[in-house]
């Protein structure tokens, strides 16, 4: 009892010294970022993504635990719930907040257990950036992907800075878009499962 | 025999080059959208071809597939060389005399040095393919890509490509030089062509055909995105990533725009109710 008495001041002081630091950091970043330009950043976190894409490919471990960690990157550096949100289309408008919720999760494992698989493809490659354009209010990255025994692809990255931090939210390689693929693909599923929210969602824990 | 059936298609070749002036009309304006009024008939099509691809195409790729890389790729190699003198062709039909001149260049390299097009030495000293085909002619001579068709055995395509093919089929300049049992050996060729992409690409493939809840409309969405941006790509129209319609705005969709507000538990619309009796 006495201990807390005395011990919860000297807590508290820490924590306010600690938030005000936080806070200052929070104000810093925007004003930073518009200095330096949201392109600088928006390249960055696709360098940083595909950077440690490169990593977890060149591991070497289980199936099971790259998956994790592709679904780690993908919550780090994609807009999932924007992504999410768009592949429902109309959809999404009847969806309560917990549907949504409970979509978004079951639709970030699926995308990661997708593409994970098809990552062994790119051992060995690289994906060089090598410029920055804005689009609208967001950014274009232009990349290009080396892989063994094909011809360099083109690879984009849509990138926004809205919410502070930068966060991919469509890839286009070769022209070909990933989010209106994985529209497509959604309102496919969406419609065997009887236009159910929650049935879509299980569909795409299992799948 | 070869020399003078060649020279017999002399005044048709001329013909055709003049057909090149077209060219400065100009590419067609940028495709948007899908526009598919047979969609029934293609997915029939596309059903079929799915099913020659589950039972003939990805076993036998796969067996293929043990033969090793450097033989499969001769053999690409060897039948890529041969459609090199038709790219030129195409080439000079689109006026685009540099792409049509680096073929050439290809051409006589890879069949002399690289002994009859099995390997390509081309590639190592600057001179990648430009591949092309009537299609993309027709693309540049200001043709749009019309409907799009999914063809028997072919696959994917618009009606201006589907045209684009035949065109190539005929005309092809090797049928004049060629005669009965080379053609067949640069059949042979293609068909190794066919494997060794179906196998190599497994993993795109079999994604679009079987992994996905609707393989046509995925099929169609990858053939006309990537099939428009190489053209545009090839033309230098503009670099973006096909056009407005390559950029979606998820952001923007999340705010409802377009979509009736949804009305409030309490409000009750007497109109319908009255239409509800």
């Amino acid at each position: 009892m006495r201990n807390d008495l005395t011990f919860a001041p000297a807590l508290s002081r820490r924590a306010v010294t600690a938030g005000l630091a936080a806070g200052a950091c929070f104000v810093a970043m925007p004003s930073m970022s518009l200095a330096q330009g949201g392109a600088d950043a928006a390249r960055r976190a696709v360098e940083q993504a595909v950077a440690d894409v490169n990593r977890i490919i060149a591991s070497g471990q289980s199936q099971q635990q790259m998956y994790a960690d592709f679904e780690r990157v993908f919550a780090t550096y994609a807009d999932v719930a924007t992504i999410a949100r768009s592949t429902l289309g109309v959809a999404a408008r009847q969806a309560t907040a917990a549907q949504l919720q409970a979509y978004t999760q079951a639709y970030q494992g699926y995308v990661s257990r997708k593409y994970g698989r098809r990552f062994r493809e790119f051992v060995g490659g690289q994906i060089e950036v090598t410029g920055v354009r804005p689009i609208k209010s967001y950014y274009e990255v232009v990349s290009t992907a080396y892989t063994r025994g094909n011809s360099p692809a083109d690879v984009r990255w849509h990138v926004s800075t809205n919410s502070g931090s930068p966060k991919f939210f469509n890839i286009i390689i070769q022209g070909v878009n990933m989010l209106a693929s994985e529209r497509t693909e959604v309102q496919a599923i969406l419609d065997q499962q009887g236009g159910s929210i929650d049935r879509l969602t299980q569909a795409l824990r299992s799948a | 025999m070869a020399i003078k059936k060649a020279l017999l298609r002399l005044p048709m070749m001329a013909a055709i080059s003049g057909l090149a002036l077209l060219a400065a009309c100009g590419p067609a304006p940028h495709a948007t959208g899908t526009a598919d009024p047979q969609e029934e008939v293609n997915r029939q099509r596309h059903n079929f071809n799915k099913g020659v691809d589950r039972h003939v195409l990805r076993p036998v790729s796969h067996t293929y597939g043990h033969v090793p890389g450097p033989i499969r790729t001769g053999v690409s190699n060897f039948a890529e060389n041969l459609e090199l003198p038709s790219d030129v062709v195409n080439g000079v039909l689109q006026g685009r005399p540099g792409n049509a001149l680096q073929n050439t260049g290809r051409f006589l390299v890879n069949s002399t040095i690289g002994i009859l097009g099995i390997f390509d030495p081309a590639s190592h000293i600057g001179m990648p393919a430009r591949k092309t085909d009537f299609g993309e002619t027709l693309y540049t001579w200001g043709v749009g890509e019309g409907v799009y068709v999914e063809n028997l055995f072919f696959g994917p395509s618009t009606e201006r490509d589907t045209w684009g093919k035949i065109v190539d089929q005929i005309a092809n300049p090797l049928h004049f030089l060629l005669d009965s049992p080379e053609t067949g050996y640069t059949t042979v060729a293609k068909g190794g062509e066919v494997l060794d992409k179906r196998y190599t690409y497994s993993g795109a493939f079999d994604d679009i055909l079987y992994d996905s809840a609707d393989s046509y409309s995925q099929a169609r969405l990858a053939y006309l995105q990537n099939r428009r941006y190489t053209l545009e790509q090839n033309a230098g129209v503009s670099g973006t990533s096909g056009g407005d319609d390559g950029f979606i705005d998820p952001y923007a969709d999340a705010s409802g725009d377009g979509a009736a507000a949804p009305a409030p538990a309490d409000f009750i619309d007497p109109y319908e109710d009255a239409n509800a009796q």
